[in-house]
């Protein structure tokens, strides 16, 4: 996840790893290979790509669209059309009401889900998505954050992803860089970013200090998942705040057991923090 | 005159048009393609291109009648250089505004300079060429009047007889038959044009 104002670079940085922007100096390294040296239109090929103003191709069906790589590919027809079925289904349109419409008949948020589709439709190992839900508005886009999230859970997809949305980055980066300028301010998880920022700037910018005040006024109580613990577990009091798990799992713990009084009543993993967050976020109680 | 007189006319100056328009649209659209793709180049083409509009095709034709003769290759020449400014311009401005984001994602997904134009580009600028196509055949069906005054024949054949002989019957019999022929091409290529831009319009 690349975090920064607009003009800091990120869309830049970004579009080096697909070589639409040449690199003066430096590399750019996929799975250990140098991205300058693999052929750029095979290269291309096997980078998923969206973008804010998804780019839907306005003469071609939304199938047509969905299927652009693997049509460059030259897969086999049937091949083809499974796949389109099965992309759209993956990002919740039904193939039958959709796939033989045309962009202009698609509402903005059906774009940019069409326009994921076509980025993932052959497989990639890296997808890149530069604002992919930018032009949406917040409903839509928890559910399409939401969505991405699982869909590449479940392809094993490396997502570089960019956004000057603090929320969604806290929402959905693994790890995070922040820019400013042109260059990296800070690369860590987002709740390490968030509990020591390394400069002013980073702290302005994700208003560090308000989220872990927001973490230290939820009780772990209310982020556990109910259960038996493992005995080699650290422990956690339920009425500690989920400041205090942040701390815990920032100096290396995975999963705490809860205590209430003498029995242990539960578990709370680093996980289970963030979607506390989230679950704050989403209900709107943010400033 | 009667009517299949009227009618070897018609067809004298259809076929005219046609091969004009074919002649214009195989170096117009290059011309636009090259406009819109050579930094630099646009200026100096579509400049040329204005300039040839501006000068009336009767003009053209006595510059070309010396080089050429009288009959059917003068008229030609001169109604393909009239056919050519229109489609060029369109051919320029439909291929210009391809949106950024759909060329972006084109090359992001790794096509070709090639596939990109056939598969992306020219298709979306499609609609706005012919637009060009459609503005060219009205201009160069009505100017096929004037390959009479080189003996090319055509409908311009009934006006040139009838200005001589002051006849007005046959003056209207021409001009009545060339604006048919002209709003008959208009609404085929209208259609087809909204064929092919219904998808993007």
């Amino acid at each position: 996840m690349l975090l920064g104002p607009s003009g800091c670079g990120k869309s830049t940085l970004l579009r080096t790893v697909n070589r639409l922007v040449p690199l003066q100096d430096g590399r750019v390294l996929l799975d250990e290979a140098d991205v300058a040296r693999a052929d750029v239109t095979t290269l291309r090929r096997s980078i998923g790509y969206a973008i804010q103003e998804v780019g839907l191709f306005a003469h071609m069906t939304v199938g047509e669209n969905v299927a652009i790589v693997p049509a460059l590919l030259a897969w086999e027809r049937s091949r083809v059309a499974a796949r389109i079925d099965e992309l759209l289904n993956l990002v919740h349109l039904d193939p039958h009401r959709y796939r033989d419409r045309y962009p202009r008949e698609l509402s903005g948020g059906e774009q940019q889900r069409v326009g994921v589709a076509r980025a993932i439709a052959a497989r990639p190992p890296v997808l890149l998505m530069d604002e992919p839900f930018g032009a949406v508005d917040a409903i839509v886009r928890a559910s399409l954050q939401e969505e991405t999230r699982q869909i590449a859970r479940t392809l094993q997809t490396t997502i570089l992803f960019v956004t000057h949305d603090v929320e969604e980055a806290l929402r959905l980066a693994d790890r995070l860089v922040v820019l400013r300028d042109g260059k990296v301010e800070q690369y860590d998880t987002p709740l390490a970013i968030l509990s020591a920022p390394a400069t002013p700037y980073v702290g302005r910018l994700l208003d560090a200090r308000d989220v872990i005040r927001r973490l230290s006024l939820l009780r772990v109580r209310d982020a556990m998942v109910p259960g038996t613990s493992d005995a080699t577990m650290p422990e956690i009091l339920a009425d500690a705040s989920l400041r205090d798990a942040l701390d815990a799992f920032l100096s290396g713990a995975e999963t705490l057991a809860v205590r209430a009084g003498a029995s242990r009543i539960g578990t709370i993993a680093y996980e289970n923090v963030r979607r506390a967050l989230r679950a704050q976020t989403a209900v709107g109680t943010l400033p | 005159m009667s009517l299949p007189h009227l009618l070897a006319h018609a067809q004298t100056h259809v076929a005219l048009s046609a091969a004009a328009l074919s002649a214009g649209t195989a170096t117009g659209v290059p011309l636009g393609i090259l406009a819109a793709r050579l930094r630099g180049t646009r200026g100096a083409i579509l400049g040329l291109v204005n300039v040839g509009r501006v000068i009336p095709s009767l003009a053209v034709l006595t510059f070309v009648v010396p080089v050429l003769g009288v009959g059917f290759k003068p008229a030609l020449v001169a109604l393909a250089l009239l056919a050519i400014p229109p489609i060029a311009i369109n051919t320029d401005l439909g291929l210009r505004s391809v949106p950024p984001a759909a060329l972006d994602v084109a090359r992001g997904t790794g096509m070709t300079a090639m596939q990109a134009f056939a598969r992306v580009e020219w298709p979306l600028a499609l609609p706005v060429v012919l637009t060009g196509v459609r503005t060219a055949a009205i201009e160069v069906i009505a100017s096929a009047t004037l390959a009479a005054f080189v003996g090319a024949g055509g409908l311009g054949e009934y006006i040139l007889r009838g200005l001589q002989a002051g006849d007005p019957a046959l003056l209207l019999t021409g001009a009545g038959a060339v604006a048919l022929l002209a709003f008959a091409a208009e609404f085929t290529l209208a259609l087809a044009a909204r064929r092919a831009g219904e998808r993007t319009a």
